[in-house]
């Protein structure tokens, strides 16, 4: 069966062959779309959190049959660049592996609230686990992303 | 080699409501899929396998809520991010519950309809909707039918969902006044609740309602706590003891078993003193708006 999306603003196509498909699982292994990670398959960790149509979702958790037509935003996509460098300056990254999935997560919080509070934060970051950082330097970094944002002409 | 023809299987996208209930009629192995916050869990781990599935997310008929004057009538395919940012006033106790569900990724993809039809006993819409006597609304090729929620959850993982049918909605009466929903987890965020426990207050009836979840083989109301005597006459006179009473009846309501998320006398333990607190907040809510 075939499925067309938009994915990080191209037209693609990917043949599945069950239904129950992740989206996950046709990013990464049929369309060489690897920014989203897998860790879990069960919605806990948040490192294959993407952007359907502008809301945040683990990838996961998607059957992609349920993504004819509609709009995928990975990692690639997504994020504007100071979001980004906010989080190399910071110290926000270590083994690299959750990075992707929090940083569609701070690219929605951004685009939603252009000056979050800690709580808000973590209330927002609530679905993407980090097993190095200890969160601190990540909340960091976005406080330094909101800033960059700001002062960004957009 | 010659290259291996597609793979054949069906995937079902029904544009209404009409057109679902007769394809699930006559597909009766497609299994519907929403949010998939619960079903793709299972199909990732192997627990399951469909051979077709019929896809709830392009029914636009099932994605929205609309004011019905004294309820609100949420479409089954309304998921927790909207029932927090647009009920909260309107739906208190249900819009503090779904502020609880697992993460925002899970809020902005999972469903009321999901949680109903899954009936897990910690499900956490199914406390508040118990306290406020929701109706649940069922569709088939046979028509509609309309279930009160206290007669939807018939055991854990049960339901009073026939196959071939589909949750369109649920019908929720607007809050009367103050609306509590307390969840015992390990953190704030991405937990399946220990136990919970939702409370209503109509001052105008002077009638509490009550939820109780992850409790018991199924979601359950606490009757003899709705029963207890209030001083309406007197408010000032409501005291901790009878908070206190109050949490002891919840807490006799419970059926709870030993599970990896709790034993049995921590969910009755911990049931009282949140439906104590619960209820001293909406009594100091409900005098606090209406100054004598
Ligand atoms: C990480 C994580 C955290 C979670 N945390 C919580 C939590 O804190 N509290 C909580 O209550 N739940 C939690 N859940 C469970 C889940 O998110 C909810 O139960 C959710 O409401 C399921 O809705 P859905 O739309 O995703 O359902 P789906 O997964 O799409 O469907 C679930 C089941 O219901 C059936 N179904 C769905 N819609 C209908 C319908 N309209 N009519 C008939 N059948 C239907 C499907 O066939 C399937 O069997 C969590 C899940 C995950 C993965
Ligand atoms: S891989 Fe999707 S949430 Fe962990
Ligand atoms: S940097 Fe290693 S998991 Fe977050």
């Amino acid at each position: 069966m075939k499925v067309t999306m938009r994915v990080d603003g191209a037209d693609v196509a990917a043949e599945i062959d069950r239904p129950g498909e992740s989206l996950l699982a046709t990013l990464r292994d049929r369309l060489g779309r690897t920014g989203s990670k897998n860790a879990c398959e069960q919605g806990e960790c948040g490192s294959c959190t993407v952007l359907l149509d502008g809301a945040p979702v683990c990838s996961c958790l998607v059957a992609t049959a349920q993504c004819e037509g509609r709009d995928v935003k990975t990692v690639v996509g997504a994020v504007p660049r100071p979001v980004r460098d906010a989080f190399v300056q910071c110290g926000a990254v270590q083994c690299g592996f959750c990075t992707p999935g929090l940083l569609v997560s701070v690219a929605d919080l951004l685009g939603r609230n252009g000056d979050p509070s800690d709580l808000d934060i973590r209330e927002a970051l609530a679905g993407n686990l980090c097993r190095c950082t200890g969160y601190e330097k990540i909340i960091d970094a976005v406080h330094t992303a909101a800033a960059g944002l700001a002062g960004e002409p957009r | 080699m010659t290259a291996a023809a597609p793979a054949r299987f069906d995937f079902h996208r029904p544009a209404a409501v009409a057109e679902a209930v007769r394809l699930l009629a006559e597909h009766p192995e497609a299994v519907p899929v929403a949010g998939g916050t619960d079903l793709m869990v299972a199909v990732n781990y192997r627990l399951t396998r469909p051979e077709a599935m019929l896809d709830l997310t392009g029914l636009d008929e099932l994605r929205d809520w609309t004011d019905e004057g004294d309820t609100v009538r949420i479409g089954s395919g309304v998921p927790y991010a909207r029932i927090t940012a647009e009920l909260a006033a309107v739906l208190p106790g249900l819009a503090a519950a779904a502020r609880t569900v697992g993460s925002p990724q899970i809020r902005s993809r999972g469903t009321i309809g999901g949680n109903l039809a899954t009936a897990s006993p910690a499900g956490d819409a199914h406390p508040p909707l118990l306290a406020t006597g929701a109706s649940v609304e069922i569709a088939s090729t046979e028509g509609v039918r309309h279930v009160p929620i206290g007669e939807f959850y018939l055991g854990p993982k049960r339901s009073a969902l026939r196959p071939g049918e589909l949750i369109t909605a649920v019908t929720v009466p607007k809050a009367a006044g103050p609306q509590q929903f307390l969840k015992v987890g390990t953190r704030n965020a991405m937990v399946i609740a220990v136990c919970s426990f939702a409370l209503a207050l109509d001052p105008e009836t002077r009638r509490l309602g009550t939820g109780i979840g992850s409790a018991g083989p199924v979601p359950l109301t606490a009757p003899d706590a709705e029963a207890v005597e209030l001083p309406w006459s007197d408010p000032g006179r409501f005291d901790d003891a009878l908070a206190d009473e109050f949490g002891r009846r919840v807490a006799a309501a419970a059926r709870p078993i030993d599970d990896v998320r709790g034993t049995a006398d921590y969910r009755r333990h911990a049931l009282a003193v949140c439906a104590a607190r619960a209820l001293r907040r909406v009594w100091t809510a409900a005098h606090e708006r209406n100054p004598r």
